[in-house]
């Protein structure tokens, strides 16, 4: 099966003032269609800025980023949904408005998409917030609403910055297996990046384990749990914590060796 | 709610609202002696009562120019004057500030100039403006307007500057580009700034239109205070400030019920 993304030896650096930051170093992988990767590494090693560039945002400097088999920038944003770390939503509108926003810029609010978006809210128990404001709702509902203001403009990519990060571990488990659920549901393909990697494990079903910065793939591997399961249900699953042994002592021992 | 809670709850807005009461009779009373304090000093000469006047004498004037109508011609006339300064300032401010805000390198080319302009005291101009545009409304306007333009724009593009980057990048990953990112993200963020700047504007566009006044009229209140100056007319002069400091006050709480108006929205 052709690859829905391809990230081909790609490198990267910012410049400023102060000097140049090497962020990706010959950075290749693939995703297929309905593949969900979760992408590891500690902070500050580029996982935002490989989104960025899958998003169309940066440039790559070397190498290149096909999406359908066309170069990626060429392809427009709007089949790439990106996630945002923190959800954004915007305090002067309410929530459906909120939800609406992709719709308005890309003048797309007809009657059929916004039915579209109505349904999700309903679907994922928004709908009586619907007219409220976002700081009325939990941090876990405002997540679930900005995931679906990305949703809205159905993406065949789905780009999720560590979306759980500013949560408080419980709600973070929840919302995790939350947002988990709803992508298997809308059968979206994803790529998360993360540097929690149990988050990885239980919803991920591939793994790319990166280095410092300059960033390189250090590790890839499949994840293969019982049919079904939910992201909460992996992690009390046996083969969860073999997972997290195994890739735990790999970046390890690479962090020794280096 | 428990009978007990609910009268603590009780206890609690009536000693509010006593507050509330005290200070405002304290306002009212100590205003009402102060007044028959001036009355009774000019009255038995402590004072001179040709150049202090005495509120009865304001007041005696204020009806004998209200029964002609050529007071409410005065306050019109500044009135006027003020509100179009002000709503040229906020606008052309606003405007200006955008196309900065659009242009990087037009912003760094204008910024050193701006903050001289800011900085400069404005009542330096007007003089030149009469030479330049007559003594009329036009420069009464273009000194109301060049009092608060200013500071509006640099606080506006700074305010714009200081927009959270991930929210803009938020548009972006919707595939909006600038004019989306300004009509989505920095205008709206803006919003409340810029009701806090309208707030400064408006008491500095009445200074402007009274400084042109000064200068540069006819009619208006500046056009009386100057007057009454030169006609030793006290009673003109401390009429109009006493009116001036009505309309600044309306006009201020004019502004703030417009934000309290825009936060409950
Ligand atoms: N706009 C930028 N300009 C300069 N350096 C940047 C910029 N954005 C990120 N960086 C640097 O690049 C590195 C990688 O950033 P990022 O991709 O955000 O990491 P991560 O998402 O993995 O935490 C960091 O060291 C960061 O300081
Ligand atoms: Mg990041």
């Amino acid at each position: 099966m052709e690859a829905l993304l391809r990230f081909q030896d790609v490198s990267f650096s910012y410049h400023t003032l102060d000097g140049e930051t090497d962020v990706l170093s010959h950075i290749s992988f693939e995703v297929k269609e309905g593949d969900f990767l979760a992408i590891v590494g500690p902070s500050g090693c580029g996982k935002s800025t490989i989104l960025s560039l899958i998003a169309g945002l940066l440039k790559p400097e070397e190498g290149s980023i096909f999406f359908h088999e066309q170069l990626a920038a060429a392809h427009g944003t709007t089949a790439i949904g990106y996630m945002l770390q923190k959800d954004h939503l915007f305090e002067w509108r309410n929530i459906r408005k909120n939800a609406m926003l992709g719709l308005e810029i890309q003048r797309k609010k007809t009657k059929e998409h916004m039915d579209y978006v109505d349904t999700l809210l309903e679907k994922y128990g928004l709908e009586e917030f619907k007219t409220m404001r976002p700081s009325q709702l939990s941090g876990g509902m405002r997540q679930r609403a900005a995931l679906i203001r990305t949703l809205a403009l159905q993406p065949r990519l789905l780009l999720l910055d560590e979306p759980f990060s500013a949560l408080d571990y419980q709600t973070r488990l929840e919302v995790g297996n939350d947002i988990g659920m709803i992508i298997r549901e809308e059968e979206k393909t994803a790529i998360l990046v993360t540097h929690d990697l149990s988050e990885a494990i239980s919803l991920g079903n591939r793994i790319i384990v990166l280095s410092d910065r300059p960033c390189t793939v250090k590790d890839e591997l499949q994840v293969v749990f019982p049919d079904g399961l939910s992201p909460l249900e992996k992690r009390n699953e046996p083969v969860f914590q073999e997972y997290f042994q195994s890739i735990w002592k790999e970046m390890r021992h690479h962090d020794g060796a280096a | 709610m428990t009978e007990q809670h609910k009268s603590r709850q009780e206890l609690f807005l009536a000693e509010h609202r006593r507050m509330k009461y005290t200070v405002a009779a304290i306002r009212v009373i100590s205003l009402v002696c102060l007044l028959i304090l001036w009355e009774v000093a000019s009255r038995a000469e402590w004072i001179d009562s040709f150049i202090f006047c005495s509120p009865s004498s304001i007041a005696r004037c204020f009806v004998r120019m209200a029964s002609d109508q050529s007071l409410f011609y005065h306050i019109w006339i500044t009135l006027y004057e003020t509100m179009v300064c002000f709503a040229l300032s906020v606008l052309l401010g606003e405007l200006f500030a955008i196309l900065l805000w659009l242009s990087r390198r037009f912003a760094r080319v204008m910024e050193p100039y701006l903050v001289v302009l800011n900085s400069l005291p404005k009542s330096a101009l007007a003089p030149l403006l009469i030479v330049w545009l007559g003594a009329n409304v036009k420069t009464i306007i273009v000194s109301g307007i060049s009092v608060a333009i200013f500071g509006t724009i640099l606080n506006l593009y700074t305010g714009f500057q200081e927009v959270d980057n991930e929210q803009i990048k938020l548009i972006r990953t919707l595939g909006g580009g600038k004019l989306q990112i300004l009509k989505k993200v920095i205008l709206p963020s803006t919003m409340p700034l810029l009701i806090s700047i309208m707030k400064v504007n408006i008491g500095l566009s009445l200074v402007g239109v009274i400084i042109g006044e000064f200068l540069a009229a006819n009619e208006g209140l500046g056009y009386l205070i100057i007057y009454g100056s030169e006609t030793f007319k006290m009673d003109w002069m401390l009429m109009s400030i006493v009116l001036l400091c009505l309309i600044a006050m309306v006009l201020y709480k004019a502004i703030a019920a417009l934000e309290k108006w825009y936060a409950k929205r």
